[in-house]
């Protein structure tokens, strides 16, 4: 039988299928933790007397609530301590493998998973935090559960689910300069909606996917959650290979040849159905940002900030009006006029090597904005070592930013790392909600080619924006291929209204 | 999990749409490592405001919250469910949950009851108009009444069915342990396993310090 990528990992794993109206039993590969959705999960084991039944398929690391500065010292924050503190506890007592604060091998979840070589083509991946989503960029059927769940998976190393729907985006043409991958997941959310993926897995396939690196392919399907689906996933190819093979955990010999061989056979079948489709042309884009309180309030950097009464749908122009006042945002201001205080470069969506190489080919030998901070945080402890290894840290600081500590900082705030009130942030984060970024912060986000001129020129700005000599080449640093970045020459950029039709049913409408 | 059949509370109208999860509980308030006590952390930032729904006298002991479409969007997180439960509500209805949401509430015994937009819009009213208006909630027959109104939510069977038996999900599928342990006998050998772990070479990390 024809099949989609999510149905044939999805069969894969099937320990029991359901009847009746009851869920299939999934059996789930690889469990990542982390210290915020994890205490209660162990605490409710140790109630019911129950062990990990697998500590040889779950691995956990500190990230969440680290702070970035002073990693040496007690942390500060007495709650974040006795958050990490319990994690390091339940570790030990139920034998989980844990990556704590200090050790090169800590960082964001999901990027410690990829950079292991943990996660793989085919594999189920759970953790208790939405943007598990990240790893379907290897094809890995991964997803965000809640705590409850977590507590499952610890038990039995599965978890009832009923199965998902599966929508198709097609990705066409190659992107313009000064566009990335996160220009592409904005303008999808920005077109479904943060509803508009709910209930289904998204499958991202097309030319301009299959030129992406495999961490820009990280970054479209860590933010499918923002479009409300349960997992995003790409099928695996010769770049998801070329990432994974020497990496600590990725099989060797006969393993390697035997998974590769399976590898290829994960794809989906050209007859296969999807119960919804949506096609994009790459080439129509330009950088996205966005300028309300959720991610799919996004547009065009040309464009100017929506006015809520051209707005026809009564709840949408509300919402757009409430957005509006949160963000002190007058309608009708073009977006490139807007002034931000900080910018934030990192996440689980945008820390990683290329990320950070990308904003380092823009502020070379630039000052930043005087009156805008910047934070350029890893998203791990090793991408942090390696960007030292390349320089990128004496170019980040002589730029005037300040360089950090691995963690999810200030996507969420958790740690000191926040926006004071009122203070606006252009963030290659990954949402833009109220009070995200710190109690009454506000949130433009970008990509962080973006984020990068942004700093410099102290107004949401791209990189067309810049006074960059003609000759020089945004797609390489230091000859490092950096794809994921547009590779045609700079030049006016166009605004177009993208069509993209859905076809079949919406999910619950 | 205690069974949940029917259930009559206080009504609370919540005309908002995309309630996500940071406003249901703010970031600030996950670092607890408890269950339970998280009562004062329901929708931190608009408690604060005498206007909102909850600050006032005839909604403050609701515990059925109808809420606007795409209720519960964003993280993963539990707490939002928790917080709910712990302020007192049994039962949200909403035309339009998020997923993670959705399962979460029906793994903690919180109703959650999707209802066309017209009826939500007709709770409203009756809401607004007489507050403090009681709703009963009859899981069995999927329906929710307030005054003489009585409209259907949806509500998956095996969900209501857990709900109404109030079952824990692990003890039922430790009672499957044998086709566990039979699917992992034919696991491949190249799907990895984390211990022995394996990585680079430890390499000493250098604190950064404020400029």
């Amino acid at each position: 039988m024809a099949g989609t990528l999510a149905e044939k990992v999805w069969e894969a794993h099937l320990v029991r299928r359901g009847e009746d109206g009851s869920p299939d039993l999934l059996y789930i590969d690889l469990h990542l933790v982390h210290e915020v959705t994890s205490p209660q999960a162990f605490e409710g084991l140790r109630l019911a007397g129950r062990q990990v039944r697998r500590p040889d398929l779950t691995i956990a690391t500190e990230d969440h609530n680290t702070p970035t500065l002073d990693i040496d010292r007690p942390i500060a924050d007495l709650t974040s301590r006795t958050q990490i503190d319990t994690l390091r506890a339940n570790a030990k007592e139920f034998g989980v493998r844990l990556h704590s604060l200090g050790d090169a091998d800590q960082g964001i979840v999901h990027q410690v998973g990829p950079q292991l070589g943990l996660t793989m083509p085919g594999l189920t991946v759970v953790c208790g935090d939405s943007h598990t989503s990240t790893h379907g960029a290897f094809g890995a059927l991964a997803f965000g559960i809640g705590t409850s769940e977590v507590e499952h998976v610890l038990a039995t190393q599965t978890l009832p689910l009923a199965p998902f729907k599966t929508m198709a985006i097609t990705v066409n043409g190659a992107l313009p300069a000064g566009a990335t991958s996160k220009d592409i997941i904005l303008a999808i959310i920005a077109k479904i909606g943060t509803g508009g993926g709910q209930g289904y897995v998204l499958e991202y396939r097309g030319e301009a996917i299959r030129a992406l690196s495999m961490e820009a392919r990280m970054t479209i399907c860590n933010m499918s959650i923002e479009a409300g689906a349960r997992a995003g996933m790409i099928a695996p190819d010769e770049t998801t290979f070329e990432y994974l093979k020497g990496r600590p955990h990725a099989p060797e010999g006969a393993d390697w040849d035997e998974a590769v061989e399976y590898w290829k056979t994960l794809r989906s079948d050209d007859d296969a159905q999807y119960d919804a489709e949506v096609v994009l042309e790459a080439t129509d884009l330009e950088p996205f940002v966005t300028w309300g309180t959720n991610p799919g309030q996004g547009l065009p950097l040309s464009a100017s900030v929506p006015v809520p009464a051209d707005i026809a749908d009564e709840g949408e122009r509300e919402t757009a009006a409430k957005a509006l006042e949160y963000m002190g945002l007058t309608a009708g201001t073009p977006l490139r006029d807007i002034k931000v205080d900080t910018v934030f470069i990192g996440s689980c969506t945008n820390g990683r090597i290329e990320d950070l190489r990308s904003v380092a080919k823009v502020v070379k030998g630039k000052e930043k904005a005087s009156d805008v901070r910047v934070l350029v945080v890893p998203s791990s402890a090793r991408v942090r070592l390696q960007a030292e290894a390349e320089g990128l840290d004496v170019i980040f600081k002589e730029f005037g930013a300040e360089w950090r500590n691995a963690g999810c900082s200030m996507c969420l705030g958790m740690n000191p790392d926040q926006l004071a009130p009122g203070e606006r942030s252009a963030s290659t984060s990954n949402r833009n909600f109220e009070g995200r970024q710190g109690k009454g912060g506000r949130t433009h986000l970008v990509s962080p080619l973006v984020a990068a001129a942004t700093a410099i020129r102290g107004t949401l700005s791209s990189v067309s924006d810049l006074d960059l000599p003609f000759d020089i080449d945004i797609t390489t640093f230091d000859g490092t291929p950096l794809d994921g970045v547009g590779a045609s020459p700079l030049g006016e950029s166009v605004v177009v209204d993208l069509p993209i039709p859905v076809a079949g049913q919406p999910a619950l409408r | 999990m205690e069974k949940f059949t029917t259930h009559t509370g206080v009504g609370v109208p919540l005309r908002r749409s995309n309630v996500d999860t940071d406003q249901i509980i703010p970031a600030v308030y996950l670092k607890r490592v408890t269950r339970t006590g998280f009562e004062d952390a329901l929708f931190a930032a608009w408690r604060g405001d005498s206007s909102f729904v909850l600050n006032q006298e005839a909604y403050s002991a609701g515990s059925v919250l109808v809420a606007g479409p795409d209720f519960g969007t964003g993280s993963s997180r539990e707490h939002a469910v928790w917080a709910l439960k712990d302020y007192g509500f049994r039962v949200v209805l909403s035309s339009r949950f998020a997923d993670i949401f959705r399962g979460n509430s029906g793994k903690q015994g919180l109703v959650a009851g999707v209802v066309s937009p017209e009826d939500i819009e007709i709770l409203w009213k009756i809401l607004e108009t007489k507050p403090g208006t009681e709703v009963t909630v009859d899981l069995e027959a999927r329906t929710a009444t307030a005054d003489d109104v009585t409209v259907p939510f949806q509500i998956d069977d095996y969900t209501r069915w857990r709900l109404m038996e109030g079952l824990d999900d692990i003890g039922l599928t430790l009672q499957e342990a044998d086709k566990i342990t039979a699917f992992e006998e034919t696991r491949a050998s190249w799907r990895p396993k984390t211990l022995p772990a394996r990585h680079l070479p430890a390499v000493e990390i250098e604190a950064a310090r404020p400029v």
